[in-house]
């Protein structure tokens, strides 16, 4: 035990002295909450609209202001032809462009039926998609307020409450997909990383032909990049709630041992990483496109589970980061409490045991 | 006779078809110093390999510091020390913490420690440098720090794997020296060189091709046995009957 602790000491020095591995270490989660956060926002903020008003009447002017003082929206073009929008989309000065018919008062006030057209640019269709749905939430809002002056006779309102987050925050989204990318990329990459660095250096060896039990060694290296891990984990939720002002909804306690548990599963995979590769490139290699890539694809995080074909499903449940991201999920968004993560509980335990034995397993076939 | 510490009998370790070390025995005494020489490829890692206890031999007998290879590479490791020719310290660590994690990893109590890594600095002449980090020393002074550490822990035997590649000259003969005093103290070396100005400094010399000891005596009954001028004669004599290239 006495030198295991001299080991992990030695290993918290090396690492707090390599400048390049705490920039990461520190700075990548910090820069990616800062790019989800405030760059890569999928929440409409300020979007360019171009107008073409063929009425120039009182409820267009009226509609083009509201959708203008809406904080979504700031009109930046008026058109004068139909002709204009493929040009003004083509230099992509707009996302959408919002045509009213001529006699668009008058169709309202005496037919009670107008109609509006949007016309968006679906050559992003996520971002069209959303933008033409505030719009007409905004219209939606402007026509409310006129049947509160005309009574119709006939009405369905649909009343729309979205759970859990009703703000629609895309910190809701991408804060636990960050939290899972980073554990994993930092887990298996920097640790496989580290150990296989000893492999080039030769100082392996040396470590091998000490008293140190080789399985001790190894472990005694994946111990600093835990707490380090562990470190990023408070990190980001610290920003979260005081930068992006996203509460944690369910116990802190169980988030913070799902996390430790998730970094546990992606020290294992650094470790069985290292004990197939001798360079730090190839280690690198593997953890990044064989790693990060299906992590970032079939967390759910960015493309949703459900929406992909059968055999890709299937494929997802093997991979940790689905199962971390539903709970955090469940946990900071929902509010969840134990019982209702214990089956992704579950599933985390038996993935890091198994790569934690076939990572050993490999370990000692190797020194034989 | 002194005190044998290590014995080999017909040590033979096959690697499928390929036998890379092919029933080799030797002995070797306690303060000797033993250079053990053949071209890449002629078994010399694996056998140390073995004695070292990182590989298990296929058949035959061997014990270091009279434990056996094949049930005891526990104890094997507590009592011998080893460096290897690719540089063995860590470059971020200073020479103080270097010292104290080799020595600390051989169960060296904290305060005997202590007293030992300062007396070791001085003696090195590295007081200046002791908390500079060790990346930044020439290679010369890492490879002396290197075999200190080495042996800082008193073992029964050292393993020098190619010791002082791409070291000038008399920084080759300053860290022989230190090899001779390792030895005048009871250490005994065992060690691999491809200079065979070296090998004239051990006290015996077995060359190995093929995996097999082709010649083993004193350097200079190995320059009157082939009638040489010298070991580099000797050695390629022996070389150039070899079977297996690199």
């Amino acid at each position: 035990m006495k030198l295991f602790l001299a080991f992990v000491k030695k290993e918290f020095q090396h690492l707090l002295r390599d400048r390049r591995s705490m920039m990461i270490l520190i700075g990548l989660p910090v820069m990616m909450m800062l790019l989800f956060g405030f760059a890569l926002s999928s929440e409409v903020k300020n979007s360019s609209i171009g107008i073409l008003d063929n009425a120039k009447d009182e409820s267009s002017r009226m509609l083009i202001d509201r959708l203008d003082h809406s904080q979504y929206f700031s009109v930046v073009k008026f058109l004068d032809r139909e002709q204009e929008i493929d040009q003004t989309f083509r230099r992509g000065e707009v996302r959408i462009v919002v045509i009213f018919p001529p006699n668009f008062d008058h169709d309202l006030r005496h037919s009670n039926s107008a109609q509006i057209r949007f016309v968006g640019d679906a050559s992003d269709p996520n971002t069209s998609n959303i933008v033409i749905n505030y719009a007409s939430a905004v219209v939606r809002d402007f026509q409310n307020e006129l049947f509160g002056t005309m009574k119709m006779p006939y009405q369905i309102t649909t009343e729309t409450r979205m759970l859990y987050n009703p703000q629609l925050k895309s910190s809701y989204n991408f804060v636990p997909g960050v939290m899972t990318l980073i554990l994993m990329l930092l887990g298996a990459m920097m640790t496989s990383v580290s150990i296989v660095k000893e492999k080039e250096m030769g100082t392996m060896e040396i470590l091998l032909v000490s008293p140190m039990k080789p399985l001790l060694v190894v472990l005694s290296k994946a111990v600093p990049y835990l707490a380090l891990c562990f470190v990023d984990v408070i990190l980001i939720l610290l920003m979260a709630v005081f930068i992006l002002d996203m509460p944690i909804a369910g116990s802190l306690p169980l988030l913070l041992a799902e996390s430790l548990l998730f970094i546990l599963t992606t020290l294992a995979l650094g470790l069985l990483i290292s004990a197939n590769v001798e360079s730090q490139q190839v280690a690198m290699f593997i953890s990044l496109v064989g790693f990060l890539m299906p992590a970032l694809v079939f967390s759910g995080f960015m493309f949703p589970i459900e929406n992909m074909p059968k055999p890709m499903q299937i494929i997802s449940n093997i991979v940790p980061t689905k199962w971390y991201y539903s709970i955090v999920r469940a946990i900071m968004v929902k509010g969840l409490g134990f019982s209702y993560v214990a089956k992704q509980t579950g599933i985390l335990v038996v993935m890091t045991v198994i790569f934690f034995v076939a990572a050993i397993k490999k370990f000692k076939v190797r020194l034989e | 006779m002194a005190e044998t510490v290590i014995h080999t009998e017909n040590l033979t370790r096959k690697f499928g078809n390929f036998t890379a070390v092919d029933a080799i025995s030797f002995e070797v005494s306690k303060g000797e110093i033993f250079g053990f020489l053949g071209a890449n490829g002629a078994g010399k890692t694996t056998a140390m390999r073995i004695l070292c206890g990182l590989l298990a031999p296929t058949s035959g007998v061997a014990k270091v510091a009279g434990y056996d290879v094949y049930t005891e590479t526990e104890n094997i490791k507590k009592h011998i020390g080893y460096m290897s020719q690719k540089f063995s310290l860590y470059n971020n660590l200073t020479v103080r913490e270097n010292i104290h994690f080799f020595g600390g990893i051989y169960g060296i109590p904290k305060r005997e420690l202590k007293e030992k890594s300062e007396e070791l600095i001085s003696r090195l002449g590295l007081t200046q440098e002791a908390d500079k980090l060790v990346g930044s020393l020439p290679l010369g002074w890492k490879q002396k720090i290197s075999f200190s550490t080495a042996i800082l822990h008193e073992p029964k035997i050292v393993f020098l794997d190619e010791p002082t590649g791409g070291v000038d000259p008399i920084t080759r003969r300053q860290f022989w020296d230190m090899i001779y005093e390792a030895a005048h103290r009871g250490i005994t070396v065992f060690v691999t060189t491809h200079y065979m100005d070296e090998a004239e400094y051990c006290d015996r010399v077995s060359i190995m091709v093929d995996g097999a000891i082709a010649a083993l005596d004193t350097p200079e009954e190995l320059r009157n046995q082939f009638e040489a001028k010298d070991m580099d004669e000797v050695f390629l004599r022996l070389a150039r009957g070899a079977k297996r290239g690199e």
